[in-house]
């Protein structure tokens, strides 16, 4: 009892302390702000408050953006922009010269259309897969079926991974002294060759990238599939629709802006893949699973033989198919609304 | 009111920032560099006492008394080890420190690829180390501190280490380990199959075939292998009568002796041989090593930079020796090569870099460095006056032994490819090629076209 008057005062004290920095720095902001307005008006404090990610955007996204064109437009081996003695078009020129564009080896630099192929072989695969089976997933998720919440969770674990994670535990399973393998020899069978083969290496690489981000697309299918009226479907059953009439006549119509987003999502996504393929196959054997974003980076980053310019210009020319590929599918959206 | 609202919360800002503020830190020395009692009194009689006149006045005196007056410095050495390399230089730096209180060094311990592949790009843009341990000779030209005039004895550095090594350098550096490529064959494996261990002059043909029957009968995996890199093949290629290298120094792929060994090392592919996952697996730089030490390997053609390695992770698990190099029409060569400490021209601190680098490579820190990692010197006071390995292992001192014998037999381009300042255009570009070629995307003829273009592109794109 006797101590409450002193807790009081101490509570007191600890109190105006945290009060008075509380009133600095409001009024140190005050200060700031108000001489800024009286000084820019008020028309341009809009500009003032979005300046922080401005900044931020200006360095880390468009400053490196455009000194990749420097690069790709300049030559040599050296890393400062300002000691590459200007290319013009040489890199690209290199890039693009083939004999016979459908035949990488025809090509000066055969790797880029190695890894170009390679890249649209598992584009088309992969997204079309992970579309397929992101779908079915999320008309079952969407379903009265039991434990709905645990095969949410299921499904949607593998897209917490790290990629990098992801590839390192699929590489222990299917190397060659991996545990796959060892259950198979264990059975009597002879070891297959999941890294070492291109076929398998290819597929793998497609099923395992989209085992571990099926989940995302799952998630947003099934947003789209709950945000369709139930009554429509009563209204079908009434008029005796079947189940398919029901899904082709209602859910798939009123899924389609859903299924857009996630084919722009997963094709963008899938161009890019790298981390994934890099830890798993690092892009063999030989260059089966070379995809353009490991070129970009082995010319540029990974090898002692760095080629800054050849690897600006390849990234120039994905980010222009990518920007094709974009333009191609919102024009294919607005036309169908 | 506004104004006296502002005053009391800055008032107390003020006292705060006081607070916080100026007081001087207290000198680093105190607390990193290791306690001075651990110095043995000999070792600054042995440390040059007198700093020549032409060295800058930077340089901090040996003497004892001066030391406190210097202004700390801090020096970053970034540091690759394949075994025990880490281990056995720091006790050396801190040596080193102990006689500089105000030298400072950071030893930031990186994997290889890092060394590979970040280092260049941090020199590149200026954000690089002081120091570093390096493999690629050439990757660094102009970017070295020339040491001579900083050195106080010039004269020894330049006599006691091979003059192309330097050259390559640029005076930079020095060749902390000398290593030389050859095989490494699983004895009791021999022993156990009942197969005659072959000498001197066996080709790579023989050796194949001496491998599958040791495999076949002992019930192991695998026969023969070599490591995923342009290094390690270019020995058996030269072996078998490949010219690199020609007299201008320019780099030739398709000759003879380089397809004669491709297509050895296909065969083990296509005979299922070798372990595939070296050369068609996720790692750029891959080692057989690992299938070696692990008893599924019959022989390994790796380097001798290995030893420690092999010597720590098999212990008595099975007998294993280095074998000498395979001969062929051209010889019997591995290739010659090993790291290199060297000092960036962007550091603060040259005359502490030479400091520590003249400490480094005085005769007795040298032939401690080479007894504790069992490595072969490039210093030739060092190699001239014998190291006495640290090691009661017969089996280590036996594949020691086995590597000096195949020093005098390294041919000129053998020596010259690992301080050839192109030798970066040869190495990545020839794996991923044979690879290709390994895999079935490339035949032999397209192999050897598409790498003699890739070599001749990088070496006209580093020359702009």
């Amino acid at each position: 009892m006797l101590a409450q008057p002193g807790i009081k005062r101490a509570r007191n004290a600890v109190s105006g302390v945290f009060t008075s920095i509380y009133d600095l720095i409001i009024s140190l902001l005050d200060l700031i702000f108000g001489t800024t307005q009286r000084i820019i008006g008020v028309r341009g404090m809009p500009y003032v408050f979005v300046l922080p990610n401005l900044l931020i955007f200006g360095i880390f996204i468009l400053f490196p953006m455009l000194l990749n064109f420097v690069y790709a437009f300049t030559g040599g081996s050296s890393f400062s922009p300002f000691d590459r003695p200007w290319a013009g078009t040489v890199n690209f020129d290199r890039l693009l010269a083939c004999e016979n564009y459908l035949e990488p080896r025809t090509c000066g630099e055969d790797l880029f259309w190695r890894a170009v192929y390679n890249t649209i072989g598992y584009v088309v695969f992969q997204v079309a897969l992970m579309v397929l089976l992101s779908l079915i997933t999320a008309l079952i998720l969407n379903r009265n079926i039991k434990a709905r919440g645990f095969f949410r969770s299921v499904f949607f674990y593998p897209v917490l991974l790290s990629p990098i994670v992801v590839a390192l535990i699929w590489k222990w399973i299917l190397q060659e002294n991996g545990l796959l393998n060892g259950i198979l020899t264990g059975l009597g069978y002879d070891k297959i060759p999941f890294l070492v083969n291109a076929q398998w290496a290819r597929l793998l690489v497609i099923l395992i990238s989209v085992w571990a981000f099926m989940g995302f697309y799952t998630l947003i299918l099934l947003a789209g599939l709950q945000s369709i009226p139930a009554d429509l479907y009563e209204a079908a059953a009434i008029d005796g629709a079947n189940p398919w009439q029901s899904f082709s006549k209602i859910t798939m119509p009123l899924l389609m802006p859903t299924m857009v987003v996630v084919l722009v999502l997963s094709l963008i996504r899938a161009v890019q893949v790298f981390d994934i393929v890099f830890a798993f196959t690092g892009g063999g054997p030989g260059t089966a699973t070379l995809y353009i974003v490991q070129y970009i980076y082995s010319y540029g980053f990974s090898s002692p033989n760095k080629q800054f310019g050849l690897a600006a210009a390849a990234s120039l020319l994905m980010a222009g198919a990518l920007v094709i590929l974009t333009l191609v599918q919102l024009i294919a959206r607005r036309e169908e609304n | 009111m506004k104004l006296n609202k502002l005053f009391i919360p800055l008032l107390l800002v003020a006292v705060l920032l006081s607070a916080c503020g100026t007081t001087p830190t207290p000198a680093p020395t105190a607390t990193k560099a290791p306690v001075p009692t651990a110095v043995p009194t000999a070792v600054p009689t042995e440390v040059p006492t007198a700093v020549p006149t032409d060295v800058p006045t930077a340089i901090p005196t040996d003497e004892p008394t001066a030391v406190p007056t210097a202004e700390p410095v801090e020096l970053r050495f970034t540091y690759y080890a394949d075994g025990v390399e880490a281990d056995i230089i720091r006790p050396l730096i801190d040596k080193f420190m102990a006689e500089n209180p105000n030298i400072t060094v950071i030893l930031d311990v990186v994997p290889y690829k890092t060394i590979d592949e970040q280092l260049p790009v941090q020199v590149e843009s200026g954000q690089g180390p002081d120091l570093a341990r390096i493999t690629n000779f050439g990757a660094y030209r102009g970017k070295l501190l020339d040491l001579r005039p900083l050195l106080a004895d010039s004269a020894s550095y330049e006599a006691n280490f091979p003059a192309p090594i330097l050259e390559a350098l640029g005076y930079g550096g020095y060749p902390d380990t000398l290593t030389v490529t050859g095989p490494y064959v699983n004895k009791t494996l021999f022993d156990q199959a009942g197969v005659a261990l072959p000498g001197e002059g066996t080709t790579w043909q023989e050796w194949t075939e001496l491998t599958k029957q040791v495999a076949e009968a002992t019930g192991v995996q695998y026969a023969i292998a070599i490591d995923r890199t342009g290094h390690r093949f270019a020995g058996p290629a030269m072996s078998m009568g490949a010219t690199l290298i020609d007299a201008e120094g320019n780099f030739t792929v398709d000759t003879p002796g380089f397809r004669a060994f491709a297509e050895i090392v296909k065969s083990w592919h296509d005979e299922e041989i070798t372990p595939k996952e070296v050369w068609l697996g996720a790692e750029p730089v891959n080692s057989c090593i690992a299938a070696f030490k692990s008893a599924q390997l019959v022989m390994c053609m790796s380097g001798s930079w290995q030893i420690n390695g092999i010597a720590k992770d098999v212990g008595d698990a099975f007998d294993w020796v280095v074998v000498p190099n395979p001969t062929g029409d051209g010889g019997s060569t591995g290739i010659a090569g090993g790291s290199a400490v060297v000092a960036f021209a962007g550091t603060q601190h040259p005359a502490e870099v030479a400091k520590l680098v003249e400490f480094l490579i005085q005769e007795e820190n040298y032939r401690e460095f080479s007894a504790g990692t069992l490595s072969l010197p490039a210093h030739t006071a060092v190699a001239t006056n014998g190291v006495e390995f640290k090691t009661d292992n017969p089996l280590v001192l036996a594949a020691l032994s086995a590597y000096t014998a195949e020093v005098p037999k390294l041919t000129d381009q053998a020596v010259s490819l690992n301080v050839h300042p192109y030798a970066f255009a040869y190495y990545r570009n020839s794996a991923n090629r044979i690879a290709q070629y390994l895999s079935g995307e490339l035949t032999l003829d397209e192999m050897l076209v598409n790498l003699q273009d890739d070599i001749d592109k990088a070496i006209a794109e580093a020359q702009k």
